[in-house]
């Protein structure tokens, strides 16, 4: 029978839970790295047992961890991360100019086909890869050039914090910044373009076409059909049908468009899922329910997902990085909560259940199916 | 041999209890300890000091005999009971909370 493992970060530490696949009794090993911040782990889809996490402090920095055993042992390896050449500025808040400052790591994507390869997205917003299992990290720079002096941080740091690379196109690598936008490569790094035609900013850029500064919280795709991305905008939830070059808003019936994560089914590539937040200054569930939304449509038509989620004074936030969904059929879907809670749902979202509950707040949840 | 007192998530990273012990060649400075640490310790290196500019990070300060020298030049020689390790030099996360 398969084993899943789903890999949380949090505030405080990191944490493997580990079923069968029922998906009903979870074993917790943790905190990892405790006291320190974990930004993302995920592991290679080249081999499974290959993980890679982001540990940061305030204090002391950044730390890469490195584990060949699927979590149970970790070893720090590179973490010096150094812009190419004269990093220059960014636009500040108040948009007067700013430097270029490393910060931390938010996304770590492992290679689809190489355990040693992996992309770092770091704030201030740049790409970083290692092709030497996270040893040594060199930027690919040509993206900041693409009006890198026009971008701007959101309320959570300029950070580039989604990397999305396509099965069928291995030089083809879709990332996203707030608050820049969407950005592709087709040549593997070399070159970039901004993809954000349709984006709407009215509060946040006074040009309504404006091709960077857009704040994209997330996109998902399913690597059936690479020309089809999904986005979670800072307010709209967005649908491409190719590959980035326009957006069309289907945020339909949600009860509020602003949000953080969105997934896509692992078997249907047109059933999405967001979880709606109030607004950008309420960062919680609309009228303190918990409440998933799904779309079987591709978008436009969501049904309310509630079953064993809290419908009363819940005031939690679900954060990019912290929703996933697993291969088995049916297909699970997980997210964690700033309030420590991982929910799952064995069944794609028709029941919930917390397999944990009183973590650290996460920050990112991915999950691995293993043989 | 020098001695070193890292704080506990420094501590926990380098896989250490207790008080580091170095030896360290030439005259004992911030420059040449640190130097020593982080050959000793390379996961350390960027966690106490910039990996490029050599700067100390801003959460991060040097006490030594009851005195704070995070704001002395890191060539500037240590107290004698640091160089003799009678006292270790204290690498401290700055305060911060509630």
């Amino acid at each position: 029978m398969s084993i899943v493992r789903v890999l949380v970060g949090t505030r405080k530490g990191a944490f493997v839970l580990t079923s069968d696949a029922t998906r009903e009794r979870w074993d917790i090993s943790g905190p990892h790295f405790a006291g320190w911040e974990i930004y993302h782990l995920k592991g290679s889809p080249a081999d499974p047992n290959r993980l890679y996490a982001s540990q940061s402090s305030g204090w002391f920095g950044q730390q890469i961890q490195r584990s060949n055993d699927g979590g149970q042992t970790w070893e720090p390896v590179g973490n010096k991360f150094v812009y190419d050449g004269v990093p220059g500025t960014h636009q500040w808040y108040d948009g007067t100019p700013h430097p270029w400052e490393f910060k931390r790591v938010w996304h770590l994507e492992p290679s689809l086909t190489d355990p040693d390869t992996v992309y770092a997205g770091v704030e201030d917003a740049a790409l970083f890869r290692s092709i030497d299992g996270g040893q040594t990290w060199q930027e690919l720079p040509s993206l900041r050039g693409v009006k890198g002096h026009l971008w701007q941080p959101g309320a959570g740091g300029m950070c580039l914090h989604t990397i999305v690379l396509e099965p069928s196109h291995p030089e083809r690598i879709f990332i996203a910044i707030s608050a820049a936008g969407v950005f592709r490569t087709d040549d593997a790094g070399r070159t970039w373009r901004p993809m954000n035609g349709g984006l709407k900013s009215p509060y946040e850029l006074p040009d309504p076409q404006a091709e960077v500064g857009h704040c994209v919280h997330r996109i998902a795709m399913h690597r059936s059909r690479p020309g089809v991305l999904f986005m979670q905008k800072h307010w709209d939830v967005m649908r491409s049908d190719d590959a980035g070059e326009s957006w069309q808003e289907i945020s339909g019936n949600l009860p509020t468009d602003f949000g953080f994560p969105v997934v896509v089914h692992a078997h249907e590539p047109d059933t999405i899922y967001v979880v709606p937040i109030t607004s950008d200054s309420e960062h919680y569930p609309p009228d303190g329910k918990l409440r998933v939304y799904r779309s079987r449509t591709g978008g436009h038509e969501w049904e309310t997902l509630t079953h064993g989620l809290p419908q009363r004074d819940c005031y939690v936030n679900v954060l990019r990085d912290a929703m996933a969904v697993d291969a088995l059929d049916a297909c699970g879907v997980y997210f964690g909560t700033t309030g420590g809670q991982v929910y799952a749902s064995a069944n794609a979202g028709y029941s919930w259940a917390p397999i944990v509950r009183d973590l650290p707040a996460v920050v990112s949840v991915e999950v691995q199916v293993l043989p | 041999m020098i001695r070193v007192v890292l704080p506990a998530h420094l501590r926990t990273l380098a896989h250490v209890d207790g008080e580091v012990t170095l030896d360290v060649k030439g005259q004992v400075t911030q420059r040449s300890v640190l130097d020593a640490l982080e050959a000793c310790y390379p996961m350390l290196r960027g966690t106490i000091r910039d990996q490029v500019t050599h700067q100390r990070r801003a959460f991060v300060r040097f006490f030594a005999c009851e005195e704070d020298w995070s704001h002395e030049p890191p060539d500037a020689p240590l107290p004698d009971a640091v160089a003799m390790g009678a006292e270790p030099l204290l690498i401290i996360g700055a305060m911060a909370g509630g």
